[in-house]
């Protein structure tokens, strides 16, 4: 599978491909399907932040699967883009734990800090604010939010500035 | 079947009745069979179970909660209740959960009044909704020309997309988006291309999938339900058809476990739009001496075709029929042609060689039962694309491939099969003599002629899987039957199955090749399958040259035939008769007498399929126009022609006298060990002809000529290509 491929799967970088093949090592032969999901993960990643119709068949190929069985996953999973939005991906959590805390406050400060309503993107491409976020199971450092994958807690404004305004 | 073991099967009680069930069967397989009914949406004996539904939610003693019928297996000592107040509360509310986004447009709705949704409703639904809040809107897809979608009504049971997964072998549909946004769809919009896509429409338990060409056209219970068999290829599929004032208004599935299951494909679906195209022949017409067609009554029109018919020497007369005609058209056909003193008569219309006539069988057939090519273990195809030659066959061999079976194939090209295939030996039409020499060759049999390729180790695994097993067959289809070497071909291949112990099976053309060849209507057969005393001109000898006259018999050779001249051949003919359903220009330009005849539903009569089961049938919709079951036509002909053996007053009466004849006849002569001569065919060319350009009725079914398949061209594999 790691020989660099032809047709669609092209599009997938070889870093990409490498880590793919690590997968799908982990699994039984045949049941590549259950790569998908990680498979789709390096995609998004590859392309800074979202997959593209043109991603997810190249993930279908590389794993030789049904495009609309790499579709489903893509289009299932939150963690996943399937339109164009900026490369860093902030997720403010507003579930009852956050929301007790002031997640409202937070989120209403970040919006207006970006310009930007939830679920849209800074002109720049810097900054995708995610939909308002269910919870991530760190109710004890409410009000929280996800960037990129790392949790920040006991969110302020000024906790909020700090790490918005690292991300390049 | 025999009684499973004691230890196999666990005593349940279902509603207070003790039942045997086999052990690890789901409980909705026990209640079904023991005529219990459970409500359900997602189960589906032929699918996969997916419990997500969650409408056959029983009560079951010990558990905590309500359990889905459809994935729970039963244990010994289960108490079951499929009724309780617990198992009737737990049906109710989801029943509710369904109803919420469910648009409840029934009046408007095509699926109304066969709607599982609905009949389930009405048990278990409230009169009045709890549900106040904004339903959702799903956006219709546009999935091609067969299947139309209402999306807002799909409650998600996902039977079609399963159907892809499982059943196609290609998964068209998906499930996209999760939650309140969950909706089926294609992956960016792309229609549903396979051959059996049709059967969702059927799986569908709502009204989100219905027949496109079928839409708004009528209800449900207007209808008329009538038995028909598929005309279109040779496993005799078995249809209903829906009647309403005399016109067939759509066609589904009737199940038989034996042939068909409960699929058809596509084309047996919507092919009756065929039936009322606009090029049907409305009323019998005579060509004028000043060369002006003219509308007449039968009589005159059947007259002028005896007398026409009369006046050609007997020897000089051609009969062609279509290979989809009823037995008794058959039966009758060759009656007439024989009492007039032709042998001139064939329905082979695309057969490529007929140099091993004399070793044909009585009929054509697939050498064993269709139910048990799903326990196949070996199974080689020769020269088919047997998807568009016989989809539900096709169906069937892939469940024998998924059961472990393995599937070869010699084949001009690679076809994508959607299994996956033990080994494929491709190459030009050409070369495919010297594989099968090969195959002999690695079997330790010494060919009886022809070329003989390099014997590989793939050769060898062949032949060692077929001596291997003891469920094998070797078939050939219809691009074998097509290819100018079919008779070396079919030798070969017997040869390889009688060394092998294999099964030969013959997947002849059209819905009624078999009963073609139990009526005589070739040139070397009579009725009940005898040989006769004089051998005439096969299809390929009547088309290549003019004859003095011809008659057409539910064929249009210069669509139906391969060969390139038959226009012309037919065209340079004094008189020709044509018994047809359609006419065309080209109809029009060759023929002298038009006789308009009755399609596969508007005539009663008998199918022969390739497991040599007869199949009789009523007529289902009345005539178009003037038109006639062709029976009835040919009878008149034959009295107009004052010759003996039409009295026949109903076409059970032919098929009554046909069946007499066949078991007093002596059969086919033994295949003679005798080989035919190898035609040499160095540059040899065969045809692949898209599925829906193989009859008349097809080529004229309009939405099935909008799909990607009505739209292919015709392939010609030959010798150059790779």
């Amino acid at each position: 599978m790691s020989a660099a491929p032809t047709g669609k799967a092209a599009l997938l970088s070889e870093h990409t491909r490498h880590e793919i093949d690590e997968w799908v090592a982990r699994f039984p032969e045949g049941k590549q399907r259950s790569a998908v999901l990680s498979a789709l993960r390096f995609a998004q990643e590859q392309n800074n932040g979202f997959l593209t119709p043109e991603l997810m068949d190249a993930v279908a190929e590389y794993l030789n699967l049904p495009p609309i069985q790499v579709c489903e996953v893509a289009t299932f999973y939150s963690m996943f883009e399937t339109h164009p939005c900026g490369r860093h991906h902030v997720s403010i959590c507003t579930n009852i734990s956050c929301m007790l805390n002031g997640a409202e406050d937070i989120v209403a400060y970040a919006e207006k800090k970006l310009g930007i309503k939830t679920g849209e993107s800074t002109a720049d491409g810097r900054i995708f604010l995610k939909c308002e976020e269910e919870c991530l199971a760190a109710c004890t450092g409410a009000p929280m939010m996800m960037v990129d994958h790392v949790y920040h807690e006991y969110l302020t404004p000024a906790k909020v500035d700090e790490v918005l305004d690292k991300l390049k | 079947m025999n009684a499973p073991a004691p230890t196999d099967t666990v005593n349940v009680i279902v509603d207070g009745v003790p039942m045997t069930a086999r052990k690890g069967d789901m409980i909705i397989r026990v209640t079904d069979a023991h005529d219990v009914y459970v409500p359900r949406f997602c189960y589906h004996e032929k699918l996969p179970v997916a419990a997500n539904c969650r409408m056959c939610l029983v009560e079951v003693e010990k558990a905590p909660k309500p359990l889905p019928a459809c994935a729970t297996p039963v244990a010994e000592g289960m108490v079951i209740h499929t009724r309780s107040a617990k198992a009737i509360a737990a049906q109710k509310s989801v029943m509710e959960f369904l109803l919420i986004n469910h648009p409840l447009d029934c009046p408007i709705c095509d699926q109304g009044g066969e709607c599982e949704l609905q009949d389930l409703a009405m048990g278990y639904g409230r009169d009045v909704s709890r549900f106040h809040e904004r339903k959702r809107v799903v956006k219709d897809k546009n999935i091609g020309p067969l299947i139309s979608t209402d999306m807002t009504r799909c409650i998600h049971c996902t039977r079609c997309v399963r159907f892809g997964q499982d059943v196609a072998g290609v998964q068209e549909l998906g499930t996209m988006n999760r939650g309140e946004n969950n909706q089926i769809g294609t992956y960016v919009e792309k229609s549903v291309n396979h051959e059996l896509s049709g059967n969702i429409i059927d799986l569908c338990p709502v009204g989100a999938l219905n027949s496109k060409p079928f839409r708004y056209r009528a209800r449900a219970w207007e209808m008329t339900q009538v038995p028909l068999v598929s005309p279109h290829d040779g496993l005799g599929t078995n249809l209903y058809g829906h009647v309403l004032r005399g016109k067939l208004m759509r066609v589904v599935p009737r199940q038989n476990e034996a042939i068909n299951e409960c699929w058809i494909a596509d084309r047996d679906r919507f092919s009756y739009e065929g039936i009322y195209s606009a090029e049907r022949l409305a009323a019998p017409m005579v060509r004028t001496r000043d060369g002006q067609w003219k509308e007449t009554d039968w009589q005159t029109a059947l007259q002028a075709a005896a007398d026409g018919l009369k006046s050609a020497p007997a020897d000089r007369l051609g009969v062609l029929a279509g290979p989809s005609s009823t037995l008794e058209e058959y039966t009758l056909l060759a009656q007439l042609a024989r009492s007039l003193g032709t042998a001139n008569i064939d329905h082979r219309l695309r057969q490529g060689d007929f140099s091993g006539d004399a070793l044909d069988p009585a009929l054509p057939s697939l050498g064993g039962g269709i139910a048990e090519v799903d326990q196949l273990e070996t199974l080689l195809i020769v020269g088919s694309h047997l998807r568009r030659e016989l989809p539900v066959l096709a169906h069937r061999v892939r469940k024998a491939a998924l059961a472990g079976g393995s599937i070869w194939y010699l084949n001009p090209a690679h076809f994508d099969v959607l299994f996956p295939v033990a080994g494929e030996f491709i190459g030009p039409p050409a070369a495919q003599l010297a594989e099968l020499n090969a195959l002999l060759m690695a079997a330790g049999v010494t060919p009886a002629a022809g070329p003989v390729a390099e014997v590989t180790e793939q050769h060898q695994a062949l032949v060692q899987r077929l001596r291997d097993t003891s469920r094998k067959a070797i078939w050939l289809g219809a691009l074998a039957q097509r290819h100018p070497q079919y008779a070396a071909l079919r030798a070969a291949a017997a040869a390889l199955a009688s060394a092998t112990g294999a099964q030969i099976g013959v997947l002849a053309e059209g819905g009624n090749a078999a009963g073609a060849w139990l009526a005589g209507c070739v040139p070397h057969r009579v009725a009940g399958g005898d040989s006769a005393r004089t051998v005439g001109r096969n299809a390929a000898q009547m088309l290549s040259a003019p004859m003095d006259a011809y008659l057409l018999w539910d064929v249009e050779p210069w669509a139906d035939s391969l060969q390139a001249g038959a226009l012309g051949a037919v065209q340079g003919s004094t008189f020709v008769v044509a018994a047809t359903p359609y006419v065309t220009e080209e109809m029009r330009r060759v023929a002298h007498v038009l006789l308009p005849i009755g399609t596969f539903a508007e005539t009663s009569g008998t199918y022969v399929n390739l497991e040599g089961l007869w199949q009789s049938f009523s007529g289902a919709a009345q005539p178009v126009g003037q038109a006639r079951p062709g029976w009835k036509v040919l009878r008149v002909l034959g009295n107009l022609l004052g010759l003996a053996g039409f009295e026949q007053m109903s076409s059970e009466e032919v098929r009554d006298a046909l069946k007499a004849r066949i078991a007093q006849s002596a059969g086919a002569p033994a295949p003679a060990s005798a080989q035919p001569a190898v035609v040499a065919a160095p540059d040899a060319a065969v045809v692949d002809l898209p599925a829906y350009q193989i009859d008349g009725i097809l080529r004229r079914a309009g939405a099935l000529q909008r799909t990607r398949e009505g739209r292919a061209a015709r392939v010609v594999y030959s010798g150059v290509q790779q």
